[in-house]
């Protein structure tokens, strides 16, 4: 059943929503026990909104009335205990809903948890988790990875059998690359389209919220409900929101979508390659005129760009991290540098340490020209080649992560230069501020592959309208 | 540049991390490892090249400049236990 018929039935009086949440909340425990998507089950809170949507009262007649709808950790929930994966906030109770939250919840979704990540979003397997988490498992094989950093997000909506959208964080690629590890689609909108306020920030310019779910129509109806202008949040766009859903019976004939040279061939592993083709043959079958570019800048200096600018970004950001206001705290003994240090190297993990070292060194006296500002100059050329590549193309297309998803024992060999690769091709949208998404185009030896499209700025409806010819 | 323990030690100062002798000497080939990747920005030439601090050119969404209702200060302080009348309580700073 697809989010629009259970919304209808909801509606309709047809389903119980109180049952539904009482079912869905059981199946949440079931899955959890095994794969580990959910860092915490908000039971108690779901039952009250259930609730009150069910009298008729809050978001009944909404757009997701009745919705089961999970929720990365990193993105605060009023009332629950939002970590964003980490020691440093365990306990952290925010007194207020993030702005996408708020969003869902006047639309009547109901929150069933808090999905497992990467710490802060540090990493691409969400195996960097904080101390005291654990890794979630690939819905496919659970010695594998489930992508990151919203591996539980696309887990649990690769696994849960009732309607559901997750929503996940996006910074250099952790909406579409979990995605494709689990098969299901992801939509990473353009920065700015979607509110950032009570998102725990990792890389302020870089961050975007966004839908996973089963279908393109699901995470279509949800990217409409939680889209828009934020009085809250400045960096939100007022370009007026479409009517995405519309998109996904939209003809694609006459689209001109760009085949990325760069994204085939060495480096990536052939049953990929051959996914990919397929699907590139599928949307010349509907009319599409596909034909090859290149965007060379953004696939050579995407990572090392990417790897200065988020560190530096996270390292600021998590400054304010420190043992005081909310999260992790000690005795408060000496002064402000012993504290602080104190709290913040017993509660961060090892990749946020990393991060935070790498970002305070690409920013201090001496090297900042070298390596922050000289990367904020790349990143400007990256999104000057998109632009170009726009005006000849409607989307770009490519895998969405070159490998099919690793083992846990072959991710633990790898050093942190080798894992942050496996971001090659997501990165680079993600600097540029660029909607993509991840559609599941094929499967070798049971495990899903990716394509992902990338669109230009505040073109989320093609990507939908591309993204539905592909189902 | 010389990555050595005496830089590392730095930075994680600068960072305030503590770092234990175990975490600096894991840290010091993996921060030349990761230098080498950003070595690669040296092959592209960004000269007249404006930066980029943020990806969309917006334009400033300010809001109306009016006193809203805003957090009590209970609410504020619910997260904590380092507290006293009514203010966050910390560390000395001198």
């Amino acid at each position: 059943m697809s989010v629009a018929e259970f919304v209808k039935g909801v509606h309709d009086g047809q389903i119980d929503v109180v049952e539904h949440i009482h079912r869905t909340l059981e199946e949440c425990k079931i899955i959890n026990k095994e794969y580990g998507y959910l860092n915490l089950i908000s039971e108690e809170s779901a039952i009250a909104q259930a609730k009150l949507v069910s009298k008729k009262r809050k978001g009944a007649k909404g757009a997701l009335a009745g919705l089961p709808v999970s929720i990365k950790d990193s993105i605060c929930v009023k009332g629950v205990e939002s970590t964003a994966g980490s020691a440093m906030l365990k306990g952290y109770i925010p007194p207020f809903d993030a702005g996408c939250v708020s969003r869902l919840r006047q639309a009547g979704a109901i929150i069933v948890g808090k999905t497992a990540q990467d710490e802060f979003g540090f990493g691409s397997f969400s195996t960097n988790t904080g101390i005291g988490f654990t890794a979630p498992k690939n819905p496919f094989d659970r010695l594998r990875s489930c992508g990151g950093s919203s591996g539980g997000a696309a887990g649990l909506a690769q696994k849960l059998s009732v309607p559901h959208v997750a929503l996940g964080e996006s910074t250099g690629g952790s909406i579409v690359n979990p995605a494709s590890f689990c098969g299901v689609v992801g939509l990473c909108p353009t920065y700015g389209r979607v509110s950032r306020y009570g998102l725990i920030d990792y890389g302020s310019s870089l961050d975007k919220v966004g839908p996973i779910g089963k279908t393109v129509a699901d995470v279509a109806l949800a990217l409409k409900v939680i889209a828009g202008f934020d009085e809250k949040e400045s960096t939100t766009a007022t370009v007026p929101v479409e009517d995405y859903p519309s998109f996904v019976k939209k003809d694609v004939a006459g689209l001109r979508v760009g085949i990325l040279k760069e994204s085939f061939g060495e480096g990536t592993d052939s049953a990929v390659e051959k996914s990919v083709w397929g699907a590139i043959k599928q949307l010349e079958s509907a009319g599409v005129d596909c034909r090859e570019i290149s965007l060379k800048i953004p696939i050579e200096y995407g990572i090392p760009t990417y790897y200065i600018i988020a560190p530096s970004e996270a390292s600021t950001n998590l400054a304010k991290l420190c043992g005081l206001r909310y999260g992790a705290e000690e005795k408060i003994e000496g002064d402000f540098n012993t504290y602080f240090s104190e709290v913040r190297s017993r509660a961060f993990g090892k990749e946020a340490k990393r991060r935070i070292m790498l970002g305070t060194f690409t920013r201090m006296a001496g090297y900042r020209d070298a390596y922050y500002v000289k990367a904020t100059k790349v990143r400007r050329l990256i999104i000057d080649e998109y632009k170009n590549v726009f005006k000849k193309c409607d989307a770009v297309i490519s895998p969405t992560v070159s490998i099919l998803p690793p083992r846990f024992d072959e991710i633990k060999n790898l050093t942190p230069a080798q894992n942050y690769l496996i971001d090659a091709l997501t990165v680079s949208p993600n600097l540029a501020g660029l909607p993509h998404l991840n559609m599941p185009v094929g499967k070798h030896n049971g495990l899903p592959i990716g394509a992902m499209l990338t669109t230009d700025h505040f073109k989320e409806g093609v990507l939908v309208q591309l993204g539905a010819a592909l189902e | 540049m010389k990555v050595d323990s005496a830089l590392i030690e730095h930075v994680a100062k600068n960072a305030r991390l503590q770092l234990s002798r175990t975490e600096c000497e894991a840290f010091l080939p993996e921060f030349e490892e990761i230098l080498d990747v950003y070595k690669k920005l040296n092959g592209i030439d960004v000269t007249g090249v404006e930066p980029a601090l943020q990806p969309v050119d917006l334009a400033p969404n300010l809001r109306e400049d009016k006193i809203k209702a805003s957090f009590s200060q209970e609410k504020a302080l619910a997260n904590t236990k380092h507290k006293k009348d009514g203010y966050f309580k910390g560390p000395r700073t001198m």
